[in-house]
Formats: structure tokens, C-alpha cells, sequence
């Protein structure tokens, strides 16, 4: 059967399950007020400086942004092991350790560019 | 037979194992005509050696399934007009089973599965206690009502794309048995059962295309089933219950 068969491994496939869902319905509404605000700020024509200056203004931008990654960062390694697990037969420790090490990436790399937006 | 009926049609039919192939096969075309009477032709008066199953012919027993111009059906019960509109007939095996010969496949992976998903029922009563009373309205029952009616068949799980992309995976028919058992108020086993159905191979690898619904002969939803499944799975899990 499926190597999750275990106790720790049956309850590790559920919690990937709810995580990624969950993370879903996350980035869904993040989806759509990142691109609606887009939409609204640069209706005049504003410049990408102008507009992060703008977000330095207000510490909900920072917080939402920084939600958006953590976000991003469970779904996507979530996503890729899916994928791979039916397209390439690819899973095991060795592949999750790769995706985790994925997931800090895509942390990282986020909260950094959200810390350059919160100034 | 009427000189109407007595039509020729070609007819494409698997022969041999897995390495197989198609041979054609001239078939006499008659009125209300199914696709398991053309086996049956050709088995009886072409080539004997034919292997294929079936039993009871009337849509009951589940065994003739097979794959019929590319879906998997039940023989029994598809007429020959509704399918080979464009003339032609091709019959295959079931998809995702190993073939035994020609349109015979081994069951036994599905049936393991069912087992696996502890498709079977887990009795708390005992011969001095009295008849369990389930109101037939309660929501529970309402959901077995609405998947009781399998019969095993294998259309769902040969027409299921991660079943082919994941071996492991346990299918729609069993995750269909273990969602009927999991509403089954008299069973003694609902957290075991959602733990088999947990895991990698379990209900959350279904992608929600619904082959399955769209091709169950008894038209059930196993695609409903699983996300029922899916929902109690996810529930346990945050209440740290499996």
C-alpha cells in the first residue's frame, strides 16, 4: 500500500491535505486584491517607485505581502510533490528534504523582498 | 434473421496479454444488438478461443465491464447504436488491471483495495442485541442510500486517471465502500477506516475530475463520496483524532 501507511505517515498525509487547502483559499484572496490593487494604483500611470513608496505608509501592505509568501510557501512544494509523485514517480525523504529546503527558499526569498516594501 | 439486420460491421477486439494486440473481426449487425452479444458472436461462431467474462447479462452482476471505443462500460447493457455511431467497434480490457487474456482482466489489485480502504464492515452487535434502528431520513442513511448501490463493477476505477497515474492510489469503488461504511451508524471501526483512507494513496489524491461519476453504470457519485471523505479526513487531522 501507500508508503504513508504508517500512523506518522497517514497523519502527515492528512495534515499536507489541509495545509494546501488551506494555503489555497489563502492565496485565492491574495490573488485577487494583489492583482486589483495593481489595477487600481496604476490607473494614472503611477511608477512601481511611487507606488512601494506609498506602502511604506501603511503597515497593513507589509503584513498582507508577508501572509502572501507564507502562503506561497506551503502551497507550492505542496503542488510539486503531487506532481511529481504522479508525472515522475518521484517521493521519498531524500525529495521532501529537497522541497522543504524549496519551501525556505521561497520563504526567504518573500519576507525578504516584503521587508524591503515594510522600509 | 431479416435481410435488414443481417448487416456486416467490422469489429476490433484485444487479443493476448498486455504485449496484445487488435484483430478485426467481421460481426453480423442486428436490432438492439449489445456490444457483449458481439463477443458472444465472436466467441461462439469465429474464434473460440476468445476469453471474456460475464454472468448474468442483465446489468446485475458487474463482471462483463470492459473498454468499448475507448470508455470503460458495461458490455451488458451498451447497445451497439449507442456506440459505434461512426461504424466501428472497439473492445478493449479494462485499463489500470492486469490482463489475464484477450478481455479478461485480474480483479484481484481492486479488491485489494477495497480492503485496504477496510471496505468491509465492522460489526459492534452482538446475536443477543436487538436490530439496530436507523431512521431512513437521517442524513447518514441518505448518504449510504447514495452509494450502496455499487456492485463492484471496476468502470469507475478503470475510467479514474490517478489510478493509472498512481498505482497506489485506492480508487473510487473502494473510497465509495469505506464513505458508506463511515455513515454507517452500527459500525465499530469509523477512525480505523479513515485512517486507511488517509494516506498517500487515499482520498486526497483524487483530482476531482469526476470520470468516475460520469461513467458508474448505477450512476452513483463516487467523486461526491470521497470529498465526504475528504472533509472527515481533514477534520480528524486539526482535532488530532487520527
Amino acid at each position: 500500500m501507500a508508503p504513508s501507511a504508517t500512523r506518522t505517515g497517514v497523519r502527515a498525509a492528512a495534515w499536507r491535505f489541509v495545509l494546501q487547502r488551506a494555503s489555497a483559499a489563502v492565496l485565492a484572496v491574495c490573488v485577487v486584491v494583489h492583482l486589483a490593487s495593481i489595477v487600481y494604483a496604476v490607473r494614472s500611470g503611477l511608477s512601481a517607485e511611487a507606488i512601494v513608496s506609498r506602502m511604506h505608509a501603511n503597515p497593513a501592505w507589509p503584513a498582507f505581502y508577508a501572509t502572501f509568501v507564507v502562503a506561497v510557501a506551503i502551497h507550492a512544494p505542496l503542488g510539486l510533490r503531487a506532481i511529481a509523485d504522479e508525472w515522475l514517480g518521484l517521493r521519498g525523504f531524500v525529495f521532501d528534504a529537497v522541497l522543504a529546503l524549496f519551501a525556505l527558499v521561497l520563504l526567504g526569498g518573500g519576507l525578504y523582498a516584503v521587508r524591503a516594501l515594510a522600509g | 434473421m431479416s435481410s435488414e439486420t443481417a448487416a456486416i460491421f467490422p469489429v476490433r477486439i484485444w487479443r493476448g496479454d498486455a504485449g496484445g494486440r487488435f484483430e478485426r473481426y467481421d460481426v453480423p449487425r442486428h436490432a438492439s444488438q449489445t456490444v457483449l452479444d458481439v463477443v458472444t458472436h465472436v466467441q461462439r461462431h469465429v474464434d473460440p478461443s476468445l476469453a471474456y467474462r460475464y454472468a448474468c447479462r442483465v446489468g446485475m452482476c458487474g463482471s462483463c465491464a470492459m473498454t468499448v471505443n475507448g470508455k470503460a462500460r458495461w458490455t451488458c447493457r451498451t447497445h451497439v447504436d449507442t456506440v459505434a455511431a461512426g461504424g466501428t467497434l472497439e473492445i478493449a480490457p479494462l485499463n489500470h488491471l492486469p490482463i489475464v487474456r484477450d478481455l479478461v482482466v485480474d480483479m484481484t489489485p481492486f479488491f485489494d483495495k477495497w480492503a485496504a480502504a477496510r471496505g468491509s464492515f465492522a460489526p459492534t452487535a452482538t446475536r443477543r442485541d436487538d436490530f439496530a434502528r436507523v431512521p431512513p431520513q437521517s442524513k447518514a442513511r441518505r448518504a449510504i442510500d447514495a452509494t450502496i448501490e455499487c456492485i463492484g463493477c471496476g468502470v469507475c476505477y478503470a475510467s479514474c486517471d490517478v489510478v493509472g497515474w498512481k498505482p497506489d492510489y485506492l480508487g473510487p469503488a473502494a473510497l465509495n465502500r469505506a464513505w458508506t461504511l463511515v455513515n454507517d451508524v452500527r459500525d465499530g471501526a469509523p477512525l480505523e477506516r479513515l485512517r486507511a483512507v488517509a494516506g498517500d494513496g487515499g482520498c486526497q489524491s483524487c483530482h476531482t475530475h469526476q470520470s468516475c461519476t460520469e461513467r458508474c453504470p448505477k450512476h452513483l457519485t463516487p467523486t461526491s463520496s470521497i470529498a465526504g471523505l475528504k472533509r472527515r479526513v481533514a477534520i480528524a487531522a486539526i482535532k488530532g483524532a487520527l
